[in-house]
């Protein structure tokens, strides 16, 4: 264990920046002394408990809420009769094209249910098991409907998701290289190879999945003070303060918003929800304090879905393996509504199915559409984990069609390091990177060469566990994001950052972010960030966050935003604490502010041992005995960042899978990834996203999905068959980093957060089909599941979609460890 | 309502509760142990793992009834003393240095099960740690760091010298 990393006197010299500091947050959440919203607990708080419907499309004929109201301690059932007028609504932030098809989402159903899930009433009562139990007794009369489940058969407009909106398409866009004078035209380019060179066609299933944070989410609304005070389990304090005001008419000045711990958001707790939105209605109404919190079944069930597309594929390349086009049509099923950001999601993948590849001619369309599932919106890489599943996996195919190997197929099209900026033919810029460096660590890392020696002898051997070498070469944009971009596709807000550096008397210093951190670090980053920057002890640094009162003004925390955008914010409000400190400083020292130097904390004066610490100038400022004039007392700055690009990490990931073609059991052997995040604040925090973002895209390849019968039940909607991999079902990953430091701002940072999630998915699923390509197979859908892999194998090269009983992998053993009743554990006799 | 008596990290507690009351619930809203947290309805998720006279349980999934007449350590205990200074349990500063945590959710359910994990086994190869964390979840981590945290938290433990003792860990 290295604890000199951790000591400050030992190495008081090195930057805070680039070192492995073990983090702040850690001290409470491994002693659990936490704050999660469910441990909020006010003076005569009362509990709810939701009625949702069971059916996935029905008209509300009836409520009777009678014998819940007598129930014991219950205070009142509200339905969304007693709550239209006053509950707000669940907003879409951006609108993907001037006739979007958006229906209204209201938190509480009025009479119209979309999907199974939908809240028709709700009991507020003493106790949570009180109110849980007299939701039992609502008698809610359903008037059945037919729902449509299907995107694709959701698109003939048959069966309407929402009847009276006449469509279920909801909007189509479009990015094409051509048009947009960033390219050539497509269409020529795949005629063109269809007589000269080679034309790839594919159609790829990104199934829905749960972003399933490990807290539940949770609200607690407390109206009686001056601001009505929520803390909610959210990612977006901001936003949900912005939009509770906007739509229910409540000043936004009398709304407090509190995110205190939130355990994990993925893009799941990137959203205002209907249970908030209720919450904040019965406490108004009730005068009362109220608390909800989910139980995982229905977090599983109405907490937002992700991904959910087909994508239709089209490649064309010379002969050599010269990419010479790349057309994407998509379809995206938004499901019920279209949520905060649900239409973009999709579109963000138009900048990145082009990828690192210098496509020539370009395509990408999209169209949305509305179903009676669960609404889909962000879950980690929103958009572009899809793009790049796309893109890698059509690469694998090209480079099996022409029989070259997959690295070095995308050497000959990527861009090269020396070619950076480069602007590509979807029109964005890339700033940095270096693609050829990445890679070559990672095939020294994997032993490309070996474990390609060893496929072929198992090959040869006819060995029934085949090997196969998963490859992507991923890049992403993050960084959400300049605001004049967002601006032109019409979101509704900007993708600036704001900070606030606060010089206390002490010589404490407390930063203000109004990033919303949820297990990401930035309470440790940022002090490193402002330790270096204003030259004070890491230790002497609080940051502030979470809390629209303390951090009054912020955009949160998603996309791989928060360093690239919010860290800037503390470089240039760092720089204006400086600036005013100069000032003071010169005037205390009797010196020209043009011969002091700020180093270390300290100014000096040139050629003299004289100066000050910043912390004495931050004392003589509070004083103001002694100020320059018209100086106003005080050093703390508020700056406000707006990037100007998006952000564009990359990196080399190769997979090892074992396939054994008698049962279709994959196992992974080895992950090695190399990613270029720019420059590193801390080092265990990048290396931990990265991990984590691993999991949850190799869990996409292998295990999870969430899956509907044809009722529009989810059948996945607990723990037992929403799979989330466990310790035993991964393994230890390599992980190294190569760096070219982002050009577009100051600390040359990129985004991490997301990088793992976006690169895996692919990886995996084409080590797999590495392994089967012999057999003839050229694709399994995701979930990867050995029941998948060995009717794929069987299919032997079958092109048709491989049906699946979508039946839940055997996972949790009863017999496993800490599974035990206490009865068998002989704990509690 | 049933009078039960538990001792909890050390301390005698007498209530009544509702026969139907789980242990976690008990912890966290008639004791106020929030350490403990809940992350499911199905016993899958570990995040309410704590011990019971010694061995780990989940406590969504044992009744305040049960309890009664027994000794439950919540990660809230596990420090030999309360409080920021306290000094930690060799699997809490392992945690914290292997940056086996993020959120901090699936953490006291992690540990509590570590230490169950290392009572049982004391050198467990990877396969077996891996194996003995099964029944907990964790989102964010994707276990490679808590993985290493328990084989951190072994070393030390084995050697007997529980790292020294550091009055602030998190600096
Ligand atoms: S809450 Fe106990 S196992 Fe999930
Ligand atoms: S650290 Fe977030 S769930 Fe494990």
């Amino acid at each position: 264990m290295t604890i000199t990393e951790d000591n400050p006197t030992a190495e008081s010299s090195q930057a805070e920046v680039g070192r492995a500091r073990r983090r702040k947050e850690d001290q409470r959440l491994i002693t659990g002394r936490t704050r999660w919203t469910d441990n909020v607990t006010l003076p005569g708080m009362l509990h709810i408990a939701m009625v949702r419907s069971p059916f996935a499309h029905a008209r509300v004929t009836a409520i009777n809420t009678n014998e819940a109201k007598a129930a014991r301690n219950v205070v009142a059932v509200l339905t969304g009769a007693d709550l239209k007028d006053v509950q707000g609504a669940n907003a879409n932030a951006w609108p993907i094209s001037a006739d979007q098809v958006t229906p209204t989402h209201l938190p509480m159903v009025v009479d119209h249910v979309a999907c199974a899930g939908e809240i028709v009433a709700c009991v507020v009562a003493r106790s949570a098991a009180e109110a849980r139990d007299a939701a039992e007794l609502v008698d809610v009369d359903y008037e059945e409907l037919p729902a449509v489940l299907d995107m694709k058969e959701a698109l003939k407009d048959e069966v309407l998701a929402h009847p009276d909106l006449g469509t279920n398409k909801s909007a189509f866009w479009q990015l094409d290289s051509k048009e947009g004078g960033t390219g050539d035209d497509v269409d020529a380019a795949i005629e063109a190879a269809r007589t000269d060179g080679v034309v790839i066609e594919r159609e790829y299933r990104q199934q829905r999945l749960i972003p399933a944070f490990m807290e539940p989410r949770s609200v607690v609304v407390d109206p009686t003070g001056e601001q009505i005070t929520m803390w909610s389990a959210t990612q977006i304090p901001h936003i949900l303060r912005f939009l509770l005001a906007a739509t229910t008419g409540v000043s936004e000045s009398k709304i407090r918003v509190i995110a205190p711990d939130v355990g994990g958001g993925f893009g799941g707790k990137l959203q205002t929800t209907p249970e908030e939105f209720i919450a904040f209605a019965a406490a108004r109404q009730l005068g009362k304090p109220v608390k909800y919190t989910e139980t995982r079944s229905e977090s599983l069930l109405s907490g937002h879905h992700g991904r959910d597309q087909w994508q239709k594929l089209t490649l064309s390349a010379t002969k050599d393996g010269t990419v010479t086009g790349l057309k994407v049509e998509l379809l995206a099923d938004l499901g019920a509504y279209v949520a905060l950001v649900g239409g973009g999601v999709p579109v963000l993948g138009a900048w990145m199915f082009n990828s690192i590849y210098k496509f020539p001619a370009y395509r990408f369309n999209v169209q949305t559409i509305l179903t009676n599932k669960t609404w889909v919106d962000a879950y980690r890489g929103a958009g572009r984990p899809e793009a790049t599943f796309g893109i890698e996996r059509m690469m694998d195919e090209l480079a099996a069609e022409l029989g070259l190997d997959p690295l070095e197929l995308r050497e000959k099209n990527w861009i090269k390091h020396e070619e950076f900026p480069f602007t590509t033919v979807a029109g964005m810029t890339y700033d940095s990177g270096n693609y050829e460096a990445a890679t070559a660590r990672a095939r020294e890392l994997f032993d490309y060469e070996g474990l390609r020696a060893e496929q072929q002898r198992r090959r040869a051997s006819n060995d029934p566990v085949q090997l196969g070498i998963g490859v992507s070469t991923f890049t992403e944009m993050c960084g959400l994001a300049p605001s004049r971009v967002l601006g032109s596709l019409s979101y509704g807000a900007g993708g600036w950052e704001h900070a606030n550096i606060r010089m206390l008397p002490t010589g404490k210093v407390e930063v203000v972010t109004g990033t919303s951190p949820h297990g990401q670090g930035h309470e440790t980053a940022w002090s490193q960030i402002v330790a270096d920057r204003l030259g004070v002890p890491f230790e002497d640094v609080e940051v502030l966050h979470g809390d629209t009162q303390i951090s009054h003004k912020g955009l949160d925390t998603y996309g791989s935003r928060s360093l690239v955008v919010g860290g800037e914010a503390l470089v240039l409000a760092a720089d204006k604490v400086i600036e005013k400190a100069k000032v003071v400083a010169a005037h205390l020292l009797e010196a020209s502010a043009d011969d002091l130097e700020f180093t270390g904390g300290r100014f000096g004066v040139k050629g003299t041992d004289q100066g000050l610490g910043i912390a004495e100038i931050a004392l003589a400022s509070f004083a103001a005995h002694n100020l320059p004039d018209g100086v106003e007392p005080g050093l703390d700055s508020d700056a406000t960042y707006d990037p100007v690009s998006f952000s564009f990490p990359h990196g080399t990931h190769l997979c090892a899978m074992e396939v054994d073609t008698e049962t279709g059991a994959t196992k992974m052997r080895s992950y090695v990834c190399v990613d270029d995040i720019g420059v590193v604040v801390n080092p265990l925090i990048a290396e931990g996203q990265v991990h984590g973002g691993l999991v949850q895209g190799i869990a996409q390849a292998l295990w999870e999905g969430a899956e509907y019968d044809e009722n529009g039940t989810l059948v996945t909607g607990s723990f037992v068959d929403y799979t989330l991999p466990t310790a035993a079902d991964t393994i230890s990953f390599v992980t190294d980093r190569t760096e070219s430091p982002s050009t577009t701002n100051t600390l040359g940072t990129k985004g991490v957060g997301e990088a793992g999630t976006i690169a895996s998915t692919p990886a995996v699923v084409n080590a797999i089909v590495d392994a089967l390509r012999p057999m003839g197979v050229h694709d399994v859908p995701m979930p990867c599941t050995p029941e998948r892999v060995w009717r794929a194998i069987q299919s032997g090269g079958s092109t048709r979609q491989v049906e699946s009983s979508g039946d839940a992998q055997p996972h949790f053993d009863p017999a496993a460890p800490n599974q035990d009743t206490p009865e068998t554990e002989g704990g509690a006799q | 309502m049933t009078r039960i008596t538990v001792n909890v990290d050390g301390v005698e507690y007498s209530d009544d509760v509702e026969p139907r009351t789980l242990l976690v619930h008990y912890l966290r809203e008639t004791l106020g142990k929030t350490g403990t947290v809940v992350g499911c309805d199905t016993s899958n998720c570990g995040a309410c793992t704590v011990h019971l006279d010694g061995r780990s349980v989940k406590s969504c999934n044992v009744l305040a009834v049960q309890a009664d007449g027994h000794e439950v350590t919540t990660i809230e205990g596990l420090a030999e003393t309360a409080g920021s200074d306290g000094k930690l349990h060799p699997m809490q500063v392992a945690f914290h240095e292997a940056h086996g945590l993020q959120c901090g959710y699936c953490t006291p359910g992690m540990i509590m099960q570590a230490c169950d994990l290392l009572k049982e086994n004391p050198d467990p190869s990877e396969q077996e740690i891996r194996e003995g964390l099964e029944g907990n979840l964790c989102r964010c981590t994707g276990y490679h760091n808590i993985v290493k945290a328990v084989q951190q938290a072994a070393a030390a433990m084995a050697t007997d010298q529980p790292e020294p003792a550091r009055e602030e860990v998190a600096s």
